[in-house]
């Protein structure tokens, strides 16, 4: 059975109709990449995911229906969210971030630590006064200092220097041990590395599920589905 | 297709003809009243021919009018404003000033306030609009209070200090002064509210107020399109502005005098109350909310000293003694159970009867 | 010299008066995005539950009446904030004008019912005779009761940044300030803490009811709408949301306020305020309107 189940799922934001009735699984376990070129609803679904936009039609989380639930219960039963552009709290140390975070008193701090050390060094700087590549560090850490069934991660290693790409792969493999991660990523040298399932959108309707190394490997279909000419930067 | 075209613009000549027959016909009718020796029991104390009751129905007249000139803001165009008031209380304290203090004639104090009344807003009005959302309801609020305060300190002895003072009413047109001559008052309100509903019909189907609304829906969208919101905005400001100006020595020739009350921020929040009570941006909605409130306020008032009200235990008397507690009641309760006002309810009245 | 060591005392008090009524106010909108227009109203409530105590509390010496019944005026406007909060702002969750709405709504109806029930006089309080006298500062002659004011907005403003940075409940209104949605995807019920802002800010503005009462020896209905537009002023000028700005504007606009009564004329400094607001969104629309969205 898979663990994240999407059918019939509708959004609209304003007057446009952003999400037409997508379905798709995600399997327990490993990494499903969510594919698509800009602007076809990838962020919108996770945001539905999260019940953070209004939304119609059926999601489960293994096997409950979570489609008419508030966000923060969503969280609580096991959903981690990386969201697109971070979204930390400026204002906040990267201390105060992580803490903020943690749900229960077994908060993960030496997986956390362990991953991005930068994080444990810089705990009463201000998260405003950080990096992008550090302020995606606190993001993640945020979502991986809770045992969760799932995360969302959005767009983790965009705007990044290729070295933190490498960083955040990582960490984004290390996940993958742990948990289910469902990810949007435009950067497909990332996703042909931690990603075993791809789901592509297009224009708010699903057009391809299959394996990631499939979809990667036939030019042909990363350019009409992507419209990208190869599999992009391998870090 | 020849008969597709041509029942095309006979429709739309129909749908025109349907807008306009229904408010004239309302507007004949409210032109009759009084000459109507009706009694119409509990909704008026006498029969509507009296001056009693006709001085409530002008005053109700002009409270609808100027509900429809705040409905173009805050209604048609999403501008939430604080100070409308200031804009009536031109109107109210300068016509009176100029006859009284400065012992100006009529026309003149008319001319006065009329240029003012265009002047202050446009001024005011440009530099508020510098601001968007919550800021410029503060702006227009913190301008209206100093228009306020002034009414209040009475400078050089013009204002009257908070009891305000008697108009010359020798300096007023024959025809409005005195109790016989109410019904003539009547008319002028009527009058009021009849051209503030031609202008107001006229401007949002006009081009700049298909703009004002698409601002109040999305005013990026309007500023992605090439179009200055600031310019239009500035016009709706000005002419609603300009009306309410109007509407003040309307009701100015109703009154004694001019009084602070109506300088108040608590004016123009009763302004609010109206319109969304009435439902705004609607064609009918922010007048009806306008004549509701203001007999409801004044009926309210004379209730409270009757008999019925009297023999009430007190828990329920001494609210009910309050109309500004059973209207901010009222309010709250459309706002929570009937968005859009009475103007939806109507509709949805309408829809569920075909 | 004396004189301007009184105005100046005088116009810090008043300022503290402002930031107890102020600091709710952009608590409230920095987390909720409301503009509550009902503030006032929680004003009036705390002063007229402290006078009503007070009244009823005739076997008590003046001190200990007047303790026991500014606490019943604290505790009724927290209590009454809390029960806004859950009754009339919570179901219109992410409805910010028909929230404004409501809160406006009921700022006139709650004045309205004050009046109905004690009439529109302002009803005279007992204080303690310590509050009457006169303190000498530098040759100026200092009314204790603008010690008392400000002494108290020095505590709230302590105790609410202690609160703010050193508990959860701190950290997730900090946090919602800046990206509620964010709070809400970390798991956290955001709700719970605008029930809270509402209760804090209902306490500090029945403060300010209560320290209202001594300044101006009497309970009046109308003086929480009067203060309330003041305070609005102060919360813009500080900028929405940041207790700091609101503390610094608070002051200023007192000090304004006193110094243009006295050294220009008597109502001039109401209209300084007003035209220190203009000047102020003049300066920086962008920064403010910045603040706002």
């Amino acid at each position: 059975m898979s663990l994240l189940s999407v059918r019939d799922l509708h959004v609209h934001l304003g007057e446009s109709h952003v999400l037409q009735g997508i379905e798709f699984d995600v399997p327990e376990g490993g990494v499903t990449a969510l594919l698509g070129r800009n602007g076809v609803g990838k962020t919108t679904t996770l945001r539905a995911l999260m019940g953070l936009v209004d939304r119609r039609g059926s999601i489960t989380l293994a096997g409950d229906e979570i489609s008419a639930t508030p966000t923060h219960r969503i969280v609580r039963r096991g959903v981690g969210y990386v969201p697109e552009d971070r979204d930390v709290f400026a204002g906040l140390t990267v201390e105060e971030n992580l803490r903020l975070a943690e749900r229960n008193g077994d908060a993960r701090y030496d997986l956390v630590y362990d991953l991005f050390p930068e994080l444990r060094e810089r705990g009463r700087q201000l998260a405003g006064t950080l990096s992008g590549g550090q302020q995606q560090m606190v993001a993640i850490a945020r979502a991986l200092l809770n045992d969760n069934r799932v995360l969302l991660v959005d767009e983790p290693t965009k705007g990044l220097a290729p070295a933190l790409v490498t960083q955040v792969a990582d960490a984004l493999a290390r996940a993958s041990e742990l948990t289910t991660v469902l990810l949007v990523e435009q950067n497909l040298g990332v996703v042909q590395r931690v990603a075993r399932d791809a789901v592509v959108l297009d224009t708010g309707r699903i057009v391809h599920i299959g394996p990631a190394r499939e979809l990667l490997a036939s030019e042909e279909m990363v350019h009409r589905m992507l419209g990208v000419g190869h599999a992009g930067d391998r870090p | 297709m020849s008969t597709l075209t041509a029942t095309r613009p006979a429709g739309r000549v129909l749908m025109h003809a349907r807008g306009i027959v229904l408010p004239v016909a309302v507007l004949i009718v409210l032109a009759l009243v009084p000459k109507l020796a009706v009694d119409i029991p509990y909704v008026f104390k006498d029969t509507l021919n009296t001056p009693g009751t006709l001085q409530l129905l002008a005053l109700c007249l002009v409270f609808g009018g100027l509900a429809m000139t705040y409905d173009l803001l805050f209604g048609y165009t999403g501008l939430l404003s604080f100070g409308h008031a200031l804009y009536f209380a031109v109107g109210v304290y300068l016509v009176a000033i100029a006859l009284t203090k400065w012992h100006w004639s009529f026309a003149e104090g008319l001319l006065f306030a009329a240029a003012v009344g265009i002047v202050l807003p446009l001024l005011l009005g440009a530099v508020s609009l510098r601001v968007g959302g919550i800021a410029f309801a503060m702006v227009t609020l913190a301008f209206a209070q100093a228009g306020s305060i002034l009414a209040f300190k009475n400078p050089w002895g013009w204002t009257g200090g908070e009891e305000g003072f008697g108009t010359d009413y020798t300096k007023l047109p024959a025809a409005f002064v005195g109790i016989f001559n109410t019904k003539n008052l009547y008319w002028l309100a009527l009058g009021y509210a009849a051209v503030v509903f031609a202008i107001v019909r006229w401007a949002v189907g006009s081009s700049p107020g298909r703009v004002w609304q698409a601002i109040r829906e999305n005013e990026l969208r309007v500023q992605v399109l090439g179009l200055r919101p600031y310019g239009y905005k500035l016009l709706v400001f000005v002419l609603a502005s300009f009306l309410a100006t109007a509407g003040g020595v309307v009701y100015l020739l109703l009154q004694t005098g001019p009084t602070t009350e109506v300088t108040t921020a608590n004016f123009t929040l009763t302004l609010l109350v109206m319109v969304v009570i009435g439902g705004t941006g609607t064609r009918w909605g922010a007048f009806v909310g306008g004549v509701l409130y203001t007999w409801a306020n004044q009926r309210l008032g004379d209730a409270s000293g009757s008999h019925a009200v009297e023999s009430l235990p007190s828990v329920l008397r001494t609210p009910l003694q309050q109309p500004l507690f059973v209207l901010g009641v009222i309010f709250i309760l459309v706002v929570f159970f009937a968005p859009g006002g009475l103007a939806r309810l109507g509709r949805i009245g309408k829809a569920l009867r075909s | 010299m004396s004189t301007l060591l009184l105005l100046t005392i005088t116009g810090v008090g008043l300022g503290a008066l402002y930031f107890l009524i102020a600091s709710g106010l952009s608590l409230i909108y920095g987390l909720m995005g409301v503009l509550n227009f009902a503030h006032g109203a929680f004003l009036t409530v705390g002063a007229f539950g402290m006078w009503y105590a007070e009244s009823k509390l005739g076997g008590l010496g003046v001190l200990p009446r007047f303790l026991v019944a500014s606490l019943v005026g604290l505790v009724v406007g927290g209590v009454f904030a809390a029960l806004v909060e859950l009754v009339l702002i919570r179901p219109l969750y992410r409805r910010h004008i028909e929230q404004v709405l409501v809160t406006v709504g009921l700022g006139l109806a709650t004045t309205a019912l004050v009046v109905a029930i004690w009439g529109n006089d302002a009803r005279p309080i007992a204080y303690p005779g310590w509050l009457g006298r006169t303190t000498t500062v530098a040759g100026a002659h200092v009314p204790n009761d603008r010690w008392l004011l400000i002494a108290a907005a020095v505590v709230v403003l302590v105790a609410l940044t202690t609160f703010l940075k050193r508990t959860r409940y701190g950290l997730i209104i900090r946090a919602g300030v800046e990206n509620r949605a964010m709070v809400t995807a970390l798991g956290i019920d955001v709700r719970k803490a605008f029930t809270l802002v509402f209760a804090i800010g209902g306490v500090a503005a029945a403060l300010a009811g209560i320290l209202g009462n001594v300044y101006f020896t009497t309970a009046d209905p109308n003086r929480g709408t009067s203060l309330l537009i003041f305070a609005f002023i102060v919360v813009v000028i500080g900028g929405l949301g940041s207790l700091r700005g609101t503390a610094v504007a608070a002051v200023v606009v007192g000090l304004v306020q006193q110094y243009a009564n006295y050294y220009a004329s008597t109502g001039l400094g109401d209209l300084s305020v007003v035209l220190l607001l203009g000047l102020v969104l003049l300066a920086r629309p962008r920064g403010l309107s910045g603040a706002f969205a």
